[in-house]
């Protein structure tokens, strides 16, 4: 693959505007697919979460499922949009064999959901507004496995195979009008702006959006216009973006690639690009104009939309609290200062310790977890901290330190074994061996050890100067292979110097 | 031949409730026959091999008391359009050879609930497209009346099935006049009920705004008990009606008791009775017509403009729909594959598969719709005709505030020559100009038997049309009519079906 050209990004923004668009698809956890009753799950055997419907066999008919109806329209209601009095599903036609009809049903001229806006909030506190044009229904394709090829892309593969369980799984897609006035925060924007949309569907409990596991995806569409310009940069539209740190990334890198051909006067292609996570970079996919006519016409199987005023009413009274809101409150209960709430809001982790808490753990307990050790694992790996550990086993892990079950540089080895998948906190305490030794008599014999051969500093403790202790607690914690509560060591050694 | 199978089902079911006769002896009596008779007629594509075993399973039933539907152990005949979990559907096109489908179709289920002897699957017009079945991948299917004849299509089969005495009753699917048209050239009844009245879960899509299954027989009662086992609200279309219905063969009764006719307001459609049509049926059908008056009916003519735009709206609407229902056949998880030599990619696979098991008629509409619904043609064709639907519709609705009852020949012409019409298409799409314009409205139409055209011999059938959801209305009126010309000509329109001479299977 070529290297593309870059311009340094600052530069690029001298001499154009960014203008960036957003299309979110966020999969529902409803408990059964969007025009079927096959299970709505993740990672069964392949091809085992199908009906005939999924497979679209002949003969068979798509019915429409109410909860992702429910679903979808507590998410428009969420995001500030208008509720269609009627909407309707149309076919979106191409032959594609992930694609079981070679049509997918989709919204297109009548979604459920139209007209909102959504305020987020940037790292250093301001608020931006962004334009919602519409969120709409639809079914998701089934997976392609390419074989034998040495990129895992079709190019080059041997064969593929097929898996439908994901083919008809529903989804609700939102669009944003065009951005504008993004300037250097076009990236950030971005990620704050899916981040927002992925507490809002997790608080609605509507979504797993797990975004390595594509619950969430995005798909940024990016233009730059010169400098004073009225009329809009031609766009590219990248997918692929499979975390909120690369949202980021992929943008200011369009940013800079389209920089660079626009000084050398070449124009930009409206196309489909790849974000590839590991080299930072976009690749071409196909033309846009290649495939463009996708012979949209209404769904002849399937009645219109129409869902009551008290339906409506109903969702619109179960919202939960509006994202801002719910930080204000957040923030005072858990009397965190200004700059360690921003923290946690920046590390778009604010769900994650919210539930921990909520699990039991102590707002600061959670707030180490995740914006400390599990930040730290998941930037070396590059994955977003959520996806490494649920915010219920944090909280069980909290929970054992708290117990003195283990002390905090075990409860990172517990972690490791968490991440790993080892099972359960205490099968993993178990298994790996990792409980602190409670037991005092063992403790006291090392302790007395230690202060024979360091009189010393036995010598000190006695005449009171009981930082000194610090020397006999390493030598403990070293004897004991570091699975002791140091605070229990403490207070033996003090209790044995001056037996 | 044996004289069970020139009985009714109405009369088959008699003699299995007084177990005067069991359902193995008339199953076997109606495979004899197809044994006997369809090498040459070619109503079947498929028989079923265990169709005396389902027969033998019901005579236990009613030996041991079990308390069985009316028509259980009467044996029935499926188009091939319907899913079937023990027999093939092909809808008679190659691409679709030997595929067994794992679930039933909802129609076929319930004809299975009522533990009706499921004969086999009836050939057709490669997915319905066609009003000759001379479409069918699976060779031709002949007229019962005159074996030099096409049957009319796209249900040739069942038509043709039922007329020879095959079966008592069967399943057809009408886009636009596949059951009704073929009911008329073969001298048996057809019914295509309100859109929604019966599912199509399981029935292979051609146009899912038109579709509709419905049943064949050589009595309307016969077709009302069909259709009260196989119609009703099914959760698996979202377009079948969720309203209960009232019963169909009580409607029929009604009707065959007389004083249905009188009063009753008949409208004939001025477009639908000019010198376009065969002499012959337009005799018969004024000729009807005088009968009815006879009888009391109020005759009014009713004008429906628009019904010129039809044929025309109709192959934009069926097109579009045709050519992204049959996009699902490329090969990948069923039916035919055909692979190219070389390294192919899978749209080369796909390609050559739908090269080789479309057949031509089939090409045809898929190309035509796929044009239609092009960016840029949207509006002027597929969006043209949604609005002459709506027109055609605004006609119905203005013709029944007149009349109870529209009435018209339900084919301009009686059964053509074998070839006649295959070089023209544009000739085979315009004989269905009166059975189209019901699909359109989604509205009600059937077919009965009303005598033979004077110049050839062959039946001639009348199209009876009623409101949506008034499907009750035309079992009435239509056994009514049956009745009174039954009555007039001493004996039932089936006894006038010729001896069918022609080749063993």
């Amino acid at each position: 693959m070529a290297k593309d050209a870059l311009v340094d990004f600052d530069e690029a923004l001298t001499r154009y505007e960014p203008v960036i668009g957003l299309e979110v698809h966020v999969e529902l956890s409803t408990k059964t697919k969007m025009f079927s009753s096959a299970p709505n799950v993740f990672g069964a055997e392949p091809n085992t979460a199908v009906t005939p419907v999924c497979l679209g066999l002949p003969g068979s008919l798509p019915v429409v499922n109410e909860t992702a109806v429910r679903y979808s329209i507590s998410l428009g209601l969420a995001l500030g949009c208008g509720i269609a009095e009627s909407s309707r599903f149309a076919r979106k036609n191409y032959f594609y064999p992930d694609l079981a009809k070679n049509y997918q049903i989709s919204q297109y001229d009548e979604p459920i959901a139209f007209d909102g806006s959504l305020e987020i909030e940037l790292d250093n506190g301001d608020i931006v507004t962004i334009p919602i044009e519409r969120a709409h229904m639809e079914e998701d394709a089934g997976k392609l496995t390419h074989v034998g090829g040495a990129t895992g892309r079709i190019q080059g593969a041997e064969y593929s195979l097929v898996d439908y369980n994901r083919a008809g799984v529903p989804l609700v897609e939102i669009v944003t009008r065009p951005i504008f006035g993004t300037e250097e925060r076009a990236g950030e924007v971005a990620r704050a702006y899916v981040s927002t949309i992925r507490d809002i569907v997790r608080g609605l409990g509507i979504s797993e959006a797990k975004m390595e596991r594509g619950n969430l995806r995005c798909d940024a569409n990016v233009s730059l216009r010169p400098r004073g310009d009225e009329k809009l940069g031609t766009r590219t539209e990248t997918k692929n973006v499979n975390s909120l740190r690369s949202i980021e990334r992929a943008i200011r890198y369009e940013i800079q690639r389209q920089a660079a051909l626009l000084d050398k006067g070449v124009a930009i292609v409206q196309e489909t690009r790849h974000w590839h996570e590991d080299t930072g970079t976009t690749s071409p996919g196909r033309p846009k104009s290649d495939a463009d006519d996708y012979r949209y016409f209404p769904e002849p199987d399937l009645l219109p939309i129409r869902p009551s005023r008290e339906l409506i009413d109903e969702l619109r009274a179960a919202l939960p609290e509006p994202p801002a809101a719910e930080r204000r409150r957040l923030k005072a209960d858990w009397g965190f200062s200004d700059v360690d709430f921003q923290s946690v809001v920046n590390a778009g982790l604010l769900v994650e310790v919210r539930e921990t808490v909520e699990a039991g753990s102590s707002p600061a307990a959670a707030r180490k977890w995740w914006l400390g050790e599990l930040s730290r694992i998941a930037n070396d790996q590059n994955l977003d901290a959520s996806s490494l550990v649920t915010s219920a086993q944090v909280a069980e892990l909290q929970a054992a330190v708290d117990a003195g079950t283990i002390n905090d540089k075990l409860a990172r080895e517990a972690l490791a074994g968490l991440i790993a998948g080892e099972g359960s906190v205490a099968e993993i305490i178990a298994a790996r061996g990792l409980a602190v030794v409670s037991d005092d008599g063992a403790l006291i014999a090392a302790i007395d050890i230690a202060l024979a051969s360091q009189p010393d500093v036995l010598g000190k403790i006695r005449d009171g100067k009981v930082e000194a202790a610090g020397a006999i607690i390493g030598a403990v914690m070293k004897a004991m292979g570091g699975k002791a509560d140091a605070a229990r060591v403490r207070e033996l050694v003090i209790e044995r110097a001056n037996a | 031949m044996s004289d069970l199978i020139r009985l009714t089902a109405v009369e088959q079911a008699g003699l299995l409730a007084t177990r005067e006769i069991s359902s193995v002896e008339l199953t076997k009596a109606h495979l004899d026959r197809i044994a006997e008779i369809d090498g040459d007629l070619g109503a079947f594509l498929h028989v079923s091999a265990n169709a005396l075993t389902v027969a033998d399973e019901v005579d236990a039933a009613r030996a041991n008391g079990v308390e069985l539907h009316p028509l259980a152990g009467v044996p029935i005949a499926v188009k091939d359009v319907l899913a079937t979990t023990d027999m093939p559907a092909t809808a008679g096109s190659k691409i679709l050879e030997g595929w067994i489908s794992p679930y039933d179709a909802t129609p076929v289920a319930r004809l299975r609930a009522a533990r009706m002897v499921l004969l086999g699957k009836t050939n057709m017009d490669e997915f319905a497209m066609g009003s000759s079945t001379e479409h069918s991948a699976f060779g031709i299917t002949r007229n019962s009346w005159d074996r030099t004849r096409i049957p009319g299509g796209s249900g040739g089969g069942s038509a043709a099935a039922v007329g020879a005495f095959e079966a008592p009753v069967a399943l057809g699917s009408d886009t636009g006049g596949s059951i009704r048209q073929p009911a008329a050239l073969t001298g048996t009844v057809g019914m295509k009920p309100t859109y929604g009245g019966v599912s199509r879960y399981g029935a292979i899509a051609l146009a899912s705004s038109l579709d509709q299954v419905g049943p064949v027989s050589r009595t309307v009662l016969d077709s009302a008990l069909v259709h009260d086992i196989i119609g009703g609200h099914d959760h698996h279309d979202s377009t079948s009606i969720p309203e209960a219905w009232p019963s169909f063969a009580d409607a029929a009764r009604r009707g065959a008791r007389g004083e249905s006719l009188k009063g009753l307001r008949v409208g004939v459609i001025k477009e639908l009775d000019t010198d376009g049509i065969q002499a012959g049926v337009l005799a018969r059908f004024h000729e009807t017509i005088r009968v009815l008056a006879d009888e009391g009916a109020e005759i009014v003519e009713v004008s429906t403009p628009n019904f010129e735009y039809a044929v025309a709206a109709y192959y934009l609407i069926l097109t579009a729909e045709a050519s992204s229902n049959l996009a699902k056949f490329d090969s990948v998880r069923f039916g035919l594959r055909v692979t190219p030599s070389g390294s192919p990619t899978v749209e080369d696979v796909m390609s050559a598969t739908r090269e080789a098991g479309f057949g031509d008629e089939a090409k045809r509409r898929i190309i035509l719709g796929t044009y239609a619904l092009s960016a840029g043609y949207y509006d002027a064709y597929y969006g043209s005709a949604q609005k002459v639907r709506t027109h055609i519709q605004r006609d119905f609705a203005a013709a029944f505030a007149n009349a109870d009852v529209l009435v018209s020949p339900t084919a301009p012409t009686t059964a053509w020559e074998l070839g006649a019409k295959l070089a023209d298409p544009l000739a085979m799409w315009l004989s269905d100009i009166t059975t189209i314009p019901v699909n359109m409205a989604g509205i009600p139409g059937m077919s009965i038997p009303i005598g033979l055209a004077d110049e050839d011999n062959l039946p001639v059938g009348l199209q009876i049309m009623a409101p949506a959801r008034e499907d009750a209305r035309l079992y009435e009126v239509g056994a009514a009519i049956e009745a009174l010309l039954d009555a007039k000509r001493g004996a039932p329109f089936s006894t006038l079906t010729p001896n069918y001479v022609g080749g063993g299977k």
